[in-house]
């Protein structure tokens, strides 16, 4: 077979043409003629535009932006770091050779966007590249919205630690409070409280954009950039309607199918300069705000309604029973519509209790506090004891989630559960609910909605309420850290060393 | 055109340490040579490009490198340690580690050698020699032997 391929690296001097070496000999080795082209410091001789069009497939290993991509659209293509390329060359190569063999994405007439980018999900998710291949996806959403999350959540945890200075005991909620225009109309520089305040309203816009960025980067690894506009899009209706994060990867998913499903149809030349600009992201945008709109709002309405009517209805149920039940929920979506419901359910029974001070509503919320403090902290715990089985990404958020999980911003395990759902998300619930239905037994109460060890001067039982925190954080750290050390391919570990390599460039 | 490595570039038995200690020996080396003019600039430079990314690669090589404007011509240091010093690589420490500096600017012809060198790290055979020459004139015969411009 006929392979192309671009090496590039940061500094373009050394393992850029290693990774050349690398892959020509491997080609060689196994039968296979390869062309290189070394974007190097020292300039870049373009490939033969007849030797591009006669290669079965492209391998971009390169760290940095490859030069002038488009002389390459529409092959078959292995996009991978510069790194792997040096390390495991050979198997990069059959690689490419399998990419060659691939059911190509489905082209027009499928039936419409949504059944088009459901069977090219499908024809991509077959074997163990297909699934490097998603996480791969995951992976790069993941590491755009990293800085997101760090910006975003210290500033309000910084809110928080200062406005219980500035307002005293009940600061976390007034500081929640102040509107941005009175802010702007009365700010002063004296003023502690206008600090805080001015922090948190910065950190809520931070977080605004995590789940758009989350969704917009998935989409922009899957179809380059044409996907971002609509995966950012659809990502922030996927806000709008209460889907949470999960929401966010579904709309990233469709977003970048349906970009590359319309970027490659045949379009007469006429139209075809305006088609990334214009026509990609039009319909894109279109095909994904409309199907989280037709097709998920109501079902997500649906379920929220049923969750609230289930949870009232478990009121009068073993107390304990009831932590765990909160605590799974919380730790399930992480600012999802399960989450949302879970949290809302203690917010709305705190608002009736008025000046009681044992009521089991202030025992809820103290155990929904505690079980939206753990996953974050959990992940720091894990991220610290194994640093190993984290990309360097994650183990830089892994330090910011300290601090996120004590201000009770369970935000803060979004990109860990983002990036590896299936392993994250079960350890999470399992800590969260040992936390939730401890606290319950011990009986802790919360006179506050939000705010974290913020606020222990409000909490009833504050030194066994750190102890159902600190249990919990263990659980879920232990099962993270058994999970992803059992059920590891090598496919993990490149994807990992990859999204590693991109995120640091 | 001048070497592209000299025997006072080459130190066959790094003592233990870190790769900022091992980076700014091999960094001394090119100083007292002529080809770099200014330490701490370079240093940085070689630093900087580290913290993108580390330059440890498996199989046990670490290869610090960066374009300066320091650099008075691309040029190699050459280091082997016995126990090895954590270049980031996934598979350990680093046993052979190689300072690649390249000058900042210049024509691109300049960097050729630099690229040739770093197409031979890959071949095991050329890490083998290495591992096995006796002193500083077998590195230097080697390089110039293997290192060929296309």
């Amino acid at each position: 077979m006929k392979f192309v391929a671009v090496t590039s690296c940061p500094t373009g001097i050394a393992h850029t043409y290693m990774a050349a070496e690398a892959l020509e000999t491997a080609a060689a080795n196994a039968g296979h003629e390869i062309e290189v082209e070394t974007q190097g410091a020292g300039g870049f001789t373009p490939l033969d535009p007849a030797v591009i069009a006669a290669a079965d497939a492209v391998i971009f290993a390169a760290d940095v932006e490859v030069r002038d991509r488009e002389r390459f659209a529409g092959k078959p293509t292995v996009t991978t770091s510069v790194k792997s390329a040096i390390h495991d060359a050979p198997a990069l190569i059959i690689e490419a050779a399998n990419e060659t063999t691939k059911t190509p994405v489905p082209a027009a007439g499928a039936g419409g966007g949504a059944a088009g980018a459901s069977a090219g999900l499908a024809a991509k998710n077959y074997g163990h590249s297909g699934i490097a291949k998603v996480r791969g996806w995951l992976m790069t959403g993941v590491s755009y919205m990293i800085p997101f999350v760090a910006a975003g959540g210290i500033l309000i945890a910084i809110a928080f630690m200062l406005s219980q200075i500035a307002w005293g005991e009940t600061g976390v909620v007034a500081v929640t409070e102040v509107p941005l225009d009175e802010l702007i109309a009365n700010f002063s520089v004296v003023s502690l409280q206008d600090w805080a305040a001015m922090l948190f309203l910065i950190g809520a816009a931070a977080f605004g954009f995590l789940v758009p960025i989350l969704s917009g980067f998935i989409a922009f690894g899957i179809a380059d950039r044409p996907g971002i506009a609509p995966g950012i899009v659809g990502g922030f209706l996927a806000v709008e309607i209460g889907s949470g994060f999960l929401g966010g990867i579904v709309t990233g998913v469709i977003a970048g199918f349906a970009a590359l499903w319309i970027s490659r149809w045949k379009v007469p030349s006429a139209i075809r300069s305006i088609m990334p600009v214009v026509v990609t992201p039009l319909l894109a945008t279109l095909i994904t705000g409309a199907l989280m709109i037709i097709l998920l709002g109501r079902p997500l309405a649906a379920v929220s309604d049923g969750l609230t009517e289930w949870l009232n209805s478990m009121s009068d149920s073993s107390a304990i029973l009831l932590g765990v039940i909160l605590g799974l929920m919380m730790a399930f979506d992480m600012g999802g519509p399960v989450n949302k419901v879970a949290y809302s359910f203690a917010a709305a029974g705190l608002a009736t209790v008025g000046a009681s001070t044992d009521a089991p509503q202030l025992t809820i919320m103290a155990a929904v506090m505690a079980a939206g403090m753990v996953p974050p902290l959990g992940l720091a715990l894990a991220t610290t004891l194994r640093k190993r089985l984290f990309s360097e990404a994650e183990q830089e958020n892994g330090k910011a989630a300290w601090l996120l999980g004590a201000s009770f911003i369970t935000e803060g395990a979004i990109p860990f559960a983002a990036a590896d759902p299936i392993r994250v998300i079960p350890s999470l619930m399992a800590g969260s609910a040992v936390t939730g239905g401890l606290v319950m037994a011990f009986d802790n109460t919360l006179r506050a909605p939000h705010g974290g060890i913020w606020v222990l001067p409000l909490i009833g039982g504050p030194l066994t309420y750190l102890l159902a925190i600190a249990i919990g954080t263990v659980v879920t750290a232990g099962l993270v850290i058994t999970l992803k050390g059992l059920g590891r391919t090598r496919e993990d570990i490149a994807v990992e060393g990859e999204v590693k390599d991109a995120v640091t460039v | 055109m001048t070497e592209l490595i000299t025997a006072e570039m080459v130190e066959l038995d790094l003592p233990p340490g870190d790769k900022d200690t091992t980076t700014a020996r091999l960094v001394d080396r090119l100083v007292a040579a002529g080809r770099v003019t200014d330490r701490e600039a370079f240093l940085a430079d070689v630093r900087a490009r580290e913290a993108v990314m580390p330059t440890g690669i498996e199989g046990g090589i670490g290869i610090p490198h960066a374009r300066s404007a320091a650099v008075t011509a691309p040029t190699v240091a050459f280091g082997r340690s016995a126990d090895g010093i954590d270049y980031g690589a996934a598979d350990g420490p680093a046993t052979l580690v190689f300072l690649i500096a390249a000058p900042d600017g210049g024509d691109a012809d300049h960097l050729k050698v630099l690229a040739a060198l770093s197409r031979r790290l890959i071949h095991e055979s050329f890490r083998e020699a290495l591992h096995q020459a006796e002193d500083p004139d077998q590195v230097v015969a080697l390089f110039n032997r293997e290192v060929v411009v296309k």
